[in-house]
């Protein structure tokens, strides 16, 4: 029997904490590179400039110790418990909170969360259900992992959901996909990954579509015709013109990623959501040997 | 946003018609001097809700933003106690109602955005004599070298949605997008995209 790994609730808000300022800080590796790809590859003079803006910003962001945007996100924790992994579940989820908090305050940062009727701001970037954490399971031994995300709102207003025909086939999710890309244009800080879900039911097709816009660029969707599908929508998605900044060019999104569910027989539904360029995350994943921070 | 070539011209609010009149889409500027930091809040309360404000915009170049700051002892570099820790740009067209009263009730001049503004907006433009800067959304590390100082704070209730105006040094290069004469570079790319919705549907087999 492999020993236990106990993870106490006080790592877990300083972790949570670190990991909201690492997101605001420093762009994911695959990112960075997704960004210097579409440079490379840009034939437009204007969207040309728009990308190394963007890239001289990370420089900057390093060398100031600077936020990357100044939307400081709708804050997302998404953890996942791996094999011989003891965790008080409560305590853990009000650690995420307080770490959340924290961040805010010590830094300090923009609280962007607010009460949905009565707009009030508590300055520290929590409220009802927010932040909203997403907890699931895995095969590995002896992890406790934490994926922070701090979504952008600019992205996340170019949100929708369909609820297609059967009748209307693929044809209609592809069309869909074009449309919303199209309904964005400049609004979400393109260069973006269209993250869209195909199936389930209409909530958890929402749900993928932002699994599928967090997705790390270069990963596929692991059914063969969800693989086939992003890969076609990705090469269509830029031929649109819209670009960087939505000011033209090549450099419409960086990828369209697609995650898929089953659904029922009289359903066809498609959700898209949008990341921006400043695609931030960051992960923890935390171990009988400490806490290891990546993307 | 400068291309290769070009050399950013210096405005330095408060401006009259005829410098803003001379704008044209294209033209790459930086601004110098006093810019107004405003968002959806701000201009729910100080449009719809009838707030007043002791600062004075005519003439003037306001920002899509809400920064993040951080408080510090009152002093010269920070007067009202405020230290610009973030200082970005959002969205436009949430706010594009806003455009029209806020060029006639405020007499603002510029904005500055990042996704464009609409149809009212260019009219309001034409009409009053204003122009829209794009600046690069999402860059807010860079933007932030640009400011500064905040140098005053209004209806700062609803923080960080306040009023801020920001003292700023090389703020740019910005590109106008949309000028006073019916030139609007966002609607020409949509347009542009638009034409070739079919033909990229085609290549996936779709029809339109």
């Amino acid at each position: 029997m492999p020993e236990v790994l106990r993870v106490s609730p006080d790592l877990i808000e300083e972790v949570a904490r670190d990991l909201y300022l690492r997101a605001l800080k420093v762009l994911p590796a695959d990112i960075q590179a997704g960004i210097a790809h579409l440079a490379a590859v840009e034939t437009h003079e204007r969207g040309h400039a728009v990308l190394a803006t963007l890239q001289h910003n990370i420089v900057v962001a390093a060398q100031t110790d600077g936020l990357l945007c100044q939307d400081t996100g709708l804050p997302l924790y998404r953890i996942t418990i791996g094999r011989d992994v003891q965790v008080d579940g409560l305590a853990m989820k009000e650690a995420i909170r307080a770490g959340c908090a924290r961040a805010t305050r010590e830094h300090p940062f923009r609280s962007s969360v607010v009460h949905p009727l009565s707009r009030h701001n508590g300055q520290d970037s929590c409220g009802i259900r927010i932040p909203a954490i997403d907890i699931d399971f895995d095969e590995r031994v002896g992890v406790l992992d934490i994926l922070m995300i701090p979504k952008g709102s600019g992205s996340e207003n170019q949100s929708w959901l369909k609820m297609a025909l059967p009748a209307d086939g693929v044809a209609a999710i592809q069309r869909f996909v074009i449309d919303c890309v199209l309904a964005a244009g400049g609004k979400a800080c393109p260069p973006t990954v269209v993250g869209v879900g195909v199936g389930g039911s209409a909530d958890l097709c929402l749900k993928l579509a932002k699994l599928a816009a967090t997705r790390p660029l270069g990963s596929r969707c692991e059914d063969p015709q969800g693989a086939a599908l992003e890969a076609a929508l990705s090469g269509a998605v830029n031929r649109l013109g819209i670009g960087a900044q939505g000011l033209g060019g090549d450099a419409t999104a960086f990828a369209v990623h697609i995650e898929l569910a089953a659904t029922h027989i009289t359903l066809n539904p498609v959700a898209v959501n949008l990341q921006c360029h400043s695609a931030r995350r960051a992960r923890a994943q935390i171990t009988r040997e400490g806490v290891r921070y990546g993307d | 946003m400068a291309t290769k070539g070009q050399v950013a011209d210096v405005l330095r609010p408060p401006l009259d018609e005829a410098q803003v009149r001379a704008l044209r889409v294209g033209d790459t500027v930086t601004l110098e001097g006093t810019l107004f930091g405003i968002r959806d809040a701000t201009l729910i309360h100080l449009i719809d809700r009838g707030r007043t404000t002791r600062l004075d915009l005519c003439g003037g170049a306001v920002i899509h933003t809400a920064p993040s700051v951080a408080r510090v002892p009152p002093s010269p570099s920070a007067p009202v106690g405020y230290r610009p820790v973030s200082v970005g740009t959002t969205t436009s067209a949430r706010m594009e109602r806003f455009t029209e009263p806020l060029m006639r009730r405020f007499g603002v001049r510029l904005i500055v955005g990042k996704g464009g503004l609409g149809a009212d907006s260019r009219r309001a433009f034409a009409a009053l004599g204003g122009a829209y800067l794009a600046v690069v959304g999402g860059a807010a590390a860079l933007e932030t070298t640009w400011v500064e100082a905040i140098e005053a704070v209004d209806l700062d209730d609803l923080h960080p949605e306040s009023l801020w105006r920001f003292r700023v040094h090389g703020f740019g290069p910005l590109l106008v997008t949309i000028d006073s004469h019916g030139g609007d570079l966002h609607r020409e790319v949509e347009d542009a995209a638009q034409a070739r919705r079919a033909d990229v549907l085609a290549g996936l087999g779709v029809t339109p």
